[in-house]
């Protein structure tokens, strides 16, 4: 299921012509810089995917690997140097983009996994369109308040009783939230120590989670545009 | 030739909306290069010379004035000189209309919409690259005069804010003026790191950039030498430029309303009255009040009173604009204003008390007992930080071999989706380079072509955004829709310029890739527009500074030569007119020979002697363009004046 990179395919160095393994940013024999690497984000940084990523550490290997991959560092090295520098280090700032992120992390594993996140190159609407049933009733409530709270205002009017209720309804959703991020983090320690089948069920419920996730923080967006307009 | 390309020096240049500026590194410190008048700044003015001059080097190009001599014209010959062109460049014909009611541009009438806006000076149209190019080969030269020795390659700065279009802009610009651009900084972090240099420091900084027509907001972390920006915001329409205008267009209304006289009618008075406008705001800037006191055509005197508080009651619109983008900066940095460790202000603007109140209470400052950072000269911290980022390429030196800048891209790159709405690819705030790959396949059997609308900025829908660029896949191998899979890689480099490639994946086949930028020139445009290959030829270079030289001597000369027929002259005193003729008679000689060294010295030395005489011609000038006398008699008595170029007028304004 998970491709690991595979390592057994050795790739001769441009520069020297020694194989080495194709994950590598830079030559071990030379030192040289090396086109990208084919690997996933996490064999950027020399790790093995998880979830749960020593932070302090990854800013620092981050740090460690841009002092040497940055186009400032080839600014007058030959043409194929500079492009591997360009390429090299785009893919650097990607995956410490990705990874820095908790959420972006475990979308980015789940997907590497195959699992379908809801983005890529969809309109917002079409992102928005599902409800989860056991939310239905609540969002439809809430999307009137949100209606009338904009009536109100356009007509120029305060309605401090709408108001309350609103804020009422996105401390809850915010609530439901915290929630959400709490058992995910449960499935990432669960996720990191599991066998096959373990890994599994918690990538599935890590997929429900983040949709539910999603839905509830357009929510709470909506709601805090709403009463800051 | 490729040897003493690389072997040579990396200069930092400050491409500003009213002021230039070329540093360079000596040992561990940046210095701005000042030019043959001793001056760090030069103003971005570009004047076309009236009288075509012959010159072997130019090229047949035309030839033109840069800096402060150039702004002497402004006055007097204004539809010959253009400032201000960083508002212009890599904008298209409808973006600037805005711009075109402020500013005395003058756009070519009949170039069709999605080419270059051409701005007509005298007889010539000029791309707003073309005119900064002249600035920029201003300051390759003060740079070559100082070293004795070939530039060719530069770090040029950026407003952060600046798209992709503005970056490409002043890439071709550098390229035009026969510079390699190594890279495009961001004036704020450039800004950072002019001062970050001496300071082996861990903490969070902000720069607050005014100048002269841009503001950015940049957060950045600094740990080890690495500048890693976490934020930027900001406007690029928005400075010291706004803040004149306002002061302009109040003098211009009450001349007409209380004196019944519409200057605007006239724009070399406009330009005096801009010119007064600019002194009071720098005035007001140390006094509590300033003062305009117009002569006007019709014989009255325009006189008022501008209190501080007036002042800034007045600027308080625009220097509120500002609020917005540093509050979002700090959202998207994840900060709070008490998280910010230092502060550093950037740009002539920041001199304002009232935008030095604005910075405290923004980023609760004095409440915190601290200051906001402004020991470095605030119009020169950007080039001096070009300069050490020119360093950090050259490798050259140890103190800067540790330094790293991470910069970020202002904007979010997206792709029109369906129904015209943007799915973003790449989010603003992102380090760059950056990179994204989106798929896209075909809607219909046989499909061969796929069109991809690229867009920069915030907004919902694409046609609220800045249109980057339309590709146009072609050469997709005929099959069933949906079948095709074609990869396409966005690429936004170091400079924060968007590269892309496209693949399709079932045949292997490399995908042709038409892109047709929204507003910008083609690579052969640029290629025809580079000023002068004589600029390169490095075996030449000697013979050009000895050339230059003379082309110098000369100017002076004749504008000294013709200098007893102003009426300038007769207010100079006889110890004064001595002076003069004694350094014109060494000049004079001094020319024959081959020394260029020695000629820019006695040009030097000559200038400065004549310095009364350019300042009472620029009186003359300025009083006679706002009584409206050019049009008249008083032409004739101005005309030498007028003509007369005085190749190094010092800095009027700061």
């Amino acid at each position: 299921m998970f491709k690991l990179v595979d390592s057994a395919v050795p790739v001769a160095c441009w520069s020297c012509s020694i194989g080495h393994n194709d994950s590598t940013l830079f030559c071990p024999h030379c030192s040289k810089i090396q086109p990208p690497p084919g690997g996933d984000y996490f064999s950027v940084f020399g790790l093995e995917p998880r979830l749960n990523l020593d932070l302090p550490a990854l800013e620092h290997e981050f740090h460690r690997l841009s002092r040497k991959l940055h186009p400032d560092r080839f600014a007058r090295a030959e043409e194929n140097e500079k492009e591997w520098s360009l390429a090299d280090t785009a893919l650097l700032n990607d995956a410490y983009r990705t990874l820095k992120d908790p959420l972006r992390r475990t979308e980015y594993l789940l997907k590497l996994l195959g699992a379908e996140i809801g983005d890529g190159l969809k309109s917002k609407a079409e992102k928005e369109a599902r409800t989860p049933i056991y939310l239905l009733e609540e969002v439809f409530d809430l999307n009137m308040q949100l209606e009338e709270m904009r009536a109100a205002r356009a007509s120029g009017e305060a309605d401090p009783v709408l108001a309350s209720a609103l804020e009422q309804a996105k401390r809850k959703f915010d609530l439901m939230l915290q929630t959400v991020d709490e058992e995910l983090r449960d499935e990432w320690s669960a996720w990191d120590a599991g066998d096959d089948a373990e890994r599994a069920t918690s990538q599935k419920t890590m997929v429900a989670l983040l949709d539910r996730r999603r839905y509830l923080s357009n929510l709470v967006r909506d709601v805090t545009e709403t009463l800051g307009a | 030739m490729k040897e003493i390309m690389t072997e040579g020096r990396v200069v930092g240049i400050d491409l500003g909306t009213t002021n230039s500026l070329v540093a360079s590194m000596e040992g561990d410190t940046p210095f701005v290069i000042p030019g043959v008048d001793g001056s760090n700044l030069v103003p971005s003015v570009v004047a076309l010379d009236p009288i075509p001059v012959p010159m072997p080097a130019q090229g047949g190009r035309p030839t033109v004035t840069v800096g402060n001599s150039a702004r002497k014209a402004l006055i007097e010959s204004p539809e010959r000189v253009i400032y201000s062109v960083k508002r212009l460049m890599g904008r298209g014909l409808e973006e600037i209309q805005e711009e075109l009611e402020l500013f005395p541009f003058r756009i070519a009438a009949d170039v069709e919409a999605g080419e270059v806006p051409r701005i007509q000076l005298g007889e010539l149209r000029f791309t707003p690259p073309e005119i900064s190019a002249y600035i920029l080969r201003q300051l390759k030269r003060n740079a070559e005069r100082f070293f004795s020795a070939p530039v060719t390659q530069a770090v040029i700065t950026v407003p952060a804010y600046f798209n992709d279009a503005q970056r490409q802009a002043t890439k071709d610009a550098g390229r035009m003026a026969g510079l390699e651009v190594l890279r495009l900084v961001n004036e704020p972090t450039a800004a950072a790191l002019a001062y970050g240099l001496d300071r082996a420091k861990t903490g969070t900084i902000a720069v607050y950039d005014l100048g002269g027509g841009t503001f950015d907001i940049s957060i950045l972390n600094l740990r080890d030498g690495i500048f890693e920006v976490q934020s930027t915001n900001g406007d690029t329409h928005l400075g010291g430029d706004d803040i004149d205008n306002l002061l302009l267009a109040i003098a211009l209304n009450e001349i007409h309303a209380e004196h019944g006289v519409d200057l605007r009618l006239h724009p070399g008075a406009v330009q005096a009255v801009r010119k007064a406008a600019i002194e009071a705001k720098i005035k007001l800037s140390s006094d509590s009040a300033a003062h305009f006191n117009i002569e006007l055509p019709n014989g009255d005197s325009y006189q008022r009173e501008i209190p501080r508080a007036v002042f800034e009651m007045l600027i308080e619109p625009v220097l509120k604009r500002t609020a917005g983008p540093c509050k979002q900066a700090l959202a998207d940095a994840g900060i709070t204003p008490e998280q910010i460790d230092e502060v550093v202000l950037v740009g002539g603007s920041t001199r304002i008390p009232a935008v030095r109140q604005l910075v405290d209470e923004l980023f609760h400052l004095s409440a915190r007992g601290k200051r906001p950072h402004t020991e470095l000269n605030p119009d020169e911290v950007v080039a001096l930080g070009a300069a050490v980022q020119a360093g950090i390429l050259a490798g050259a030196s140890k103190s800067t071999d540790e330094l790293l800048l991470l910069d970020v891209t202002p904007l979010s790159l997206g792709i029109e989706a369906l129904g015209g709405t943007v799915a973003r690819i790449i989010q603003r705030n992102s380090t760059i380079p950056a990179s994204a790959t989106e798929h896209f396949t075909t809607g219909v059997d046989g499909q061969t072509n796929v069109a991809i609308h690229v867009v920069q900025g915030e907004r919902e829908l694409a046609e609220d955004c800045r249109s980057l660029a339309r590709f146009d896949l072609k050469g997709i191998p005929p099959m069933s829709a949906g079948l095709p899979r074609i990869e396409v890689k966005f690429l936004i480099d170091a400079d924060g310029i968007l590269h892309v490639t496209a693949r399709e994946q079932r045949s292997g086949q490399a995908a042709q890739i038409e892109v047709k930028p929204t507003y910008g020139l083609t690579d052969e445009q640029v290629e025809s527009m580079i000023l002068d290959s004589f600029d390169n030829a490095e075996a030449d270079f000697a013979k050009r500074l000895l050339i230059e030289a003379r082309n110098e001597a000369e100017t002076i000369l004749a504008a000294v030569e013709r200098a007893p027929e102003s009426p300038a002259w007769a207010q100079l005193n006889a110890e004064e007119r001595a002076a003069i003729t004694a350094a014109r008679d060494r000049l004079t000689q001094i020319k024959q020979g081959e020394d260029a060294a020695a000629i820019r010295e006695a040009t030097l030395a000559l200038d400065q002697t004549t310095r009364r005489f350019a300042e009472l011609m620029m009186e003359a000038a300025v009083s006679s363009a706002l009584t409206g006398k050019t049009m008249g008699a008083a032409n004739e008595e101005l005309t030498e004046a007028v003509t007369a170029p005085h190749a190094m007028a010092p800095a009027e304004f700061k």
